[in-house]
Parts: structure tokens; C-alpha cells; sequence
């Protein structure tokens, strides 16, 4: 097996900001690692380190097996980046862009206009190739974004939220390119705020806090780990949460919290039909009236939101 | 770059798993497809093939924005207009027609001030996020700031041609031979790309457009106001006087306008000169500097 991308304690503030306190991660070359994490939890700031776009404070990056501060350069041949924020020049039109990103990338003239035809194709854009960019829709740029840079058809590609902003339909299409790419060996870090993304793509996850990893395996493990399942209980009146939440703690898997959102609670647990009817008593005795309760599978959002549950109130200022 | 074949990993349940074997040999196939193509390219020649890249790619929405092109020469030529139909009768310059005097000013000013393109330029592209893009590509870092440059030194030589057009029809003529005349264009030419390195340095150290917009062209105005370009320096009172005569662009100013008019620029061609290779010189330096202190 062999590790395309490599961080060892990486650390890296903004002023008093600690944006990453000491993140250890490890990619294995032609699998996808999706990174979670709530906002402002240092996701951008890992891409843009391993980027070069970034030096760390501390620690160690190695992106194909070169250090990304010692031979940025070196990196750059064999990187790919999607940004956060969509990265184009808006007077040229797609096809320009595209050709223009692979004369830097130093491809043949006519390679880098045969890539620009078939990423055109792939991403939806043939009829709007010719049009200038700041025509374009937000999810058409996007696309282009994204398309650009593959267009050197690098070996390790970051890809920073890539499919917000686009329709079902675009997300459904970037999800099986993702797929091809990861088949041809390609090696790819994801974040990602739609979990379901990071449950079909992700060979591995890492969800973070603020600025260090909080746990990390598949999207199975995590969930099996953080209960397969999950009893959902809806209530009529907001008030009997905490009631509810006190009758139902000793149901949930030792050391995880059960979860409360509005009418709805949410109790981790291995293995729901055994356990619901004595569920149901326990709320029954504390004299609560239930509109609905049921068993169901966990999702990666639950794994998501118990992990980092902690970690929001740890936050320095987060909206609520 | 290690080539060897990965064993996948993948969950059951994933959707992109495939079949081990396949995975593998593709790897293999794209990765040395991938060695292959992107070689770590340096040296002169790479920087030079980058620039022109980046160049191109301003130079090619040229056309698009011929209003932005239309309104930087509607300027200078209002000021033409004003100068010597407004003020040409009451200001008065020794040993000059006026319009002989004060054309080769308004062009060196048009093209000081055709800079400023550069720091919006550069700033925009900060904006659009482009500049993100660029600093994480195999290319050479400084040919973003070269290219710009270059572009914006054509973009101003089409400006002064222009210009020259206008300067003719209200009867400017070049009294220098055709060698005087070449060397003072170059020269004129030559100081604005130095200002362009001045502006790019504004655009990395600014925070918006808009910002640029100001802080690019406020200075301008007494550079190129202070100096002989509209009046002789001896009507200047006091410290405007020191300051004119001290002022590159009175110099450069003087040394296009003894060109253009068959007379010997004297020290004030070197000084000139000296002056556009020593702008270019720090300001590149620092700029490029600027530029790859960005990732702290
Ligand atoms: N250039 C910067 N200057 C100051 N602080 C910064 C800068 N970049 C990031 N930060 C801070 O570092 C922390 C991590 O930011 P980062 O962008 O990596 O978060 P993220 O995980 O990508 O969040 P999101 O999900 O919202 O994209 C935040 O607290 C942010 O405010
Ligand atoms: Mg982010």
C-alpha cells in the first residue's frame, strides 16, 4: 500500500486563531478520504497546506511522497484544486479557461484541447463552452471549476466542497466522475457538509473538530461505532424534551449522548427492536404523550452530529 | 513518484469500489501518463512561456472590453482638447509652441496613468480567486505578475498610438529625425511599464477592487501634475518648484519632448532611463516577494 498524502502533526494559526493543532492524516494512493467537520473546523486549511498555497506553523506534509514546503513546486505537478471559493476568469469562456489551465500545466497544444472537448463533455458543458464565464450560472462555473482542475489529469486531487451549489442532478453526475476518477488511481481528498456524499465516496473518513481529528475510519465503522442504529422518538410539546431525554439516557450506548433537536430525540443504539418496547415504557412512566417513535439505520449525519456535538460548544463563537 | 500498483481498500457497501485488479493496472496506466506530462519545468525559458501565456489570456478580452479601452483614451484626449483649446492662449512655455511643448506630456501622462490597469488587473484576479488557482499549478510564479505587466505595456502602446493620431490632428508634428522619435516612444513606453510594476505591487497589497481603484490612481495625479509636463517648472512657487524639478516624470517628460522635437534630450534621456530600470528593479523584486509571501 502506498500513502499519496501524508500529514504528521500539522499545526497552523491565525494570530490567536488555532486553526489546526497537530492534524496526523494519511491517504492511500486511489482512495477517497472525505474530511468533516463543522465550520471553521480547519478543513479549508489542511487543502490549502497541502496545496502549497499555505505554509504550516509545524509538522510535516507530503503530498506523492514530496514535502509540500521543502518542493512545492514538485507538488504542484501532481496536484489538482477545487477551492472552496470557484476559481475562473469570468471574461474568458469555458473552453478558454480550460485551455488556458492546461498551456500552464505545460500540455501539448493539441492534448489540452483534446482534454478541454472531453471534460466539456463529461461536465455538461459542451453548449456553453463557447459562451463567456460571467454568463454562466453559479453551478455551471462550478463544473468549470471543477473541470479545471483535472484538465492536467493530476495524480492527487483536493477537492474543497465541490458540489455545493449544484442541482440533484449535477451532484448525482459529479458523484459517478468522482467514482471513475478514484477506478483510474486517482487519489482524492473531499470535504464535504452533505454526508450522504461522504458515505457513497469516501473509502475513509476523518471527521474533525476545531483544528485536530476527532475520530476517523469507514463510513461503516464510524457508524457502528457511534450504534447502527437509531430510535427516534417525536413529541407533541417541546417542554417534555429533557423529561424524555433523562427517561430514555440509560437506553443509549454507554459514553454517547442522546441527541435533541426541536419535538425530535434521538437515542444511539446497537440494536432498536429489542430495545424500543421497554423505550416506550420508560417514556409512558414519566407520563409523556408521544405523536410518533420508530427504529431506524444510522446515517452519517447522526455520526456527524454526536461527534461533534462536544466540539460546538468548545467553539470560540459559533451561531447557534 | 512510486508507480506501484495500490491494492485498493474499499467498503462493501461503497459505490466506487471496483475490482482490485482493475483499479490497479489503470493506476499504474494514469500515473506514469501523468509523470509524463507534467515534468517540473524551470528556468528563463519557462518563465518566458508562462508570461506569455498569462498575457494572452489579457490580451485576448481586449476586444471584449473595448468600452474600458474607449474610455481610458477618452480621457487624455479631453485633456488635449482643454489644454490647447481652453488654456493654450494663457499659459505660456519659453522657447515653445505651446501644443509642441504639452503633447509630448500628455502623452507620457496617458501612459503613467494606462498603468493603473496593471493593479486593478492583478486585483481582480485576486477577487475571482484566480490567483489561488495559480499558485497551485506547476507554472512559474512570477510570470502571473510578468504577464500582466507585458499586456498591460501593449495594451498602453495601442493607447499611444491613439494619442499620437490625436496629437496630429490638432497639428502636432515630430520635428526629430525618425531614430529621436523611436527612442522617445520606447522611453515613454518603457517608464509606463516601470509604473506598471508600481501598480502591481498596489493590487497584491490592497484589499478590493474598488480599493485599487483609488489607491492606484490618487498618486498619480501630482506625479504627473507636479512636473513640467503642463508648465514650466520656474512658474512653480517653493517646494512645488524642488519637487517638479526633482520629479522622474519631468524628467522622462523633458527627454521625449526634446526627442520629439529635434532637440538634444541631454542627461535627461539617462536619467530617465536609469530611473525605469531602477523602479522596475525594486518594484519586481518586491512584488514577486509579495506575491510568494502570500502562503505565510
Ligand atoms: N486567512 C485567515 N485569517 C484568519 N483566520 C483564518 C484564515 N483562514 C482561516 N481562518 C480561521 O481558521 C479556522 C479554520 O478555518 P477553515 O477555513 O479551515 O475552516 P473549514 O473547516 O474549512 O470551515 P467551513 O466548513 O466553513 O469551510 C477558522 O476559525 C477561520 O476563522
Ligand atoms: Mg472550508
Amino acid at each position: 500500500m502506498v500513502t499519496a498524502v501524508q500529514t504528521t502533526d500539522l499545526c497552523k494559526s491565525f494570530g490567536m486563531t488555532k486553526a489546526l493543532v497537530g492534524v496526523d492524516l494519511a491517504i492511500e494512493e486511489g482512495t477517497v478520504l472525505g474530511l468533516l467537520g463543522p465550520n471553521g473546523a480547519g478543513k479549508t486549511t489542511i487543502v490549502r497546506i497541502l496545496a502549497t498555497l499555505l505554509l504550516p506553523d509545524s509538522g510535516q506534509a507530503v503530498v506523492g511522497g514530496v514535502d509540500v514546503v521543502a518542493e512545492p513546486h514538485r507538488v504542484r505537478a501532481r496536484i489538482g484544486l477545487t477551492g472552496q471559493e470557484t476559481a475562473v476568469d469570468h471574461n474568458l469562456t469555458g473552453r478558454e479557461n480550460l485551455q488556458y489551465i492546461g498551456q500552464l500545466c505545460h500540455l501539448e497544444r493539441k492534448e489540452a484541447r483534446r482534454r478541454t472537448d472531453k471534460l466539456l463533455e463529461q461536465f455538461d458543458l459542451t453548449e456553453a463552452g463557447d459562451r463567456a464565464v460571467k454568463t454562466y450560472s453559479g453551478g455551471m462555473r462550478r463544473r468549470l471549476d471543477i473541470a479545471m482542475s483535472l484538465i492536467a489529469e493530476p495524480a492527487v486531487v483536493f477537492l474543497d466542497e465541490p458540489t455545493v451549489g449544484l442541482d440533484p442532478r449535477g451532484r448525482l453526475a459529479m458523484w459517478d466522475f468522482i467514482a471513475e476518477l478514484t477506478s483510474g488511481g486517482t487519489t482524492i481528498l473531499l470535504t464535504t457538509q452533505y454526508l450522504e456524499e461522504a458515505d457513497k465516496l469516501a473509502d475513509r473518513i476523518v471527521v474533525m473538530g476545531y483544528g485536530s481529528v476527532i475520530t476517523e475510519g469507514t463510513p461503516n465503522e464510524l457508524k457502528q461505532r457511534m450504534g447502527a442504529k437509531r430510535i427516534e422518538v417525536e413529541l407533541y410539546d417541546k417542554a417534555d424534551a429533557s423529561t424524555v431525554i433523562d427517561a430514555l439516557t440509560p437506553f443509549s450506548i454507554p459514553g454517547l449522548l442522546v441527541q435533541h433537536h426541536d419535538r425530535t430525540v434521538t437515542v444511539p443504539v446497537e440494536e432498536g427492536a429489542r430495545l424500543l418496547p421497554q423505550m416506550v415504557r420508560a417514556i409512558d412512566a414519566a407520563d409523556v404523550s408521544l405523536r410518533d417513535v420508530g427504529v431506524r439505520q444510522s446515517t452519517l449525519d447522526d455520526v456527524f452530529l454526536i461527534l461533534t456535538d462536544q466540539e460546538v460548544e468548545k467553539s470560540p463563537g459559533i451561531e447557534s | 513518484m512510486n508507480r506501484n500498483p495500490t491494492e485498493k481498500k474499499t467498503d462493501t457497501e461503497n459505490t466506487c469500489s471496483s475490482t482490485t485488479a482493475d483499479a490497479a493496472s489503470t493506476a499504474v496506466a494514469v500515473n506514469a501518463k501523468t509523470n509524463r506530462c507534467r515534468d517540473v519545468p524551470h528556468g528563463p525559458l519557462w518563465i518566458l512561456r508562462d508570461s506569455w501565456t498569462e498575457a494572452l489570456r489579457h490580451l485576448r478580452i481586449l476586444p471584449r472590453t473595448v468600452d474600458l479601452m474607449i474610455f481610458a483614451i477618452f480621457q487624455p484626449v479631453m485633456f488635449v482638447v482643454l489644454f490647447v483649446y481652453v488654456f493654450g492662449n494663457s499659459i505660456t512655455v519659453p522657447e515653445f509652441d505651446y501644443k509642441q511643448y504639452l503633447l509630448p506630456g500628455i502623452f507620457a501622462q496617458t501612459i503613467v496613468f494606462g498603468s493603473s490597469f496593471t493593479g486593478a488587473g492583478i486585483a481582480q484576479d485576486m477577487a475571482q480567486g484566480l490567483v489561488q488557482r495559480l499558485r497551485s499549478l506547476p507554472m512559474s510564479q512570477s510570470a502571473v505578475l510578468i504577464g500582466r505587466t507585458i499586456s498591460d505595456l501593449i495594451r498602453n502602446s495601442v493607447t499611444f498610438v491613439v494619442m499620437l493620431l490625436v496629437g496630429f490632428a490638432v497639428g502636432f508634428r515630430f520635428n526629430g529625425s525618425i531614430g529621436d522619435t523611436l527612442v522617445a516612444c520606447g522611453l515613454l513606453l518603457g517608464f509606463g511599464y516601470a509604473f506598471s510594476w508600481i501598480q502591481a505591487l498596489i493590487g497584491l497589497s490592497v484589499s478590493s477592487v474598488e480599493t485599487v481603484q483609488s489607491a492606484g490612481f490618487m498618486w498619480m495625479f501630482p506625479v504627473t501634475f507636479v512636473s513640467s509636463a503642463f508648465v514650466d517648472t520656474q512658474t512653480l512657487a517653493g517646494p512645488l518648484h524642488w519637487f517638479a524639478d526633482i520629479n522622474p516624470f519631468t524628467i522622462v517628460t523633458n527627454a521625449g519632448r526634446a526627442l520629439f522635437n529635434g532637440q538634444s534630450p541631454g542627461n535627461d534621456l539617462w536619467f530617465s532611463l536609469i530611473w525605469a530600470v531602477a523602479i522596475i528593479l525594486v518594484f519586481c523584486f518586491l512584488s514577486v516577494y509579495r506575491f510568494s509571501r502570500f502562503n505565510r
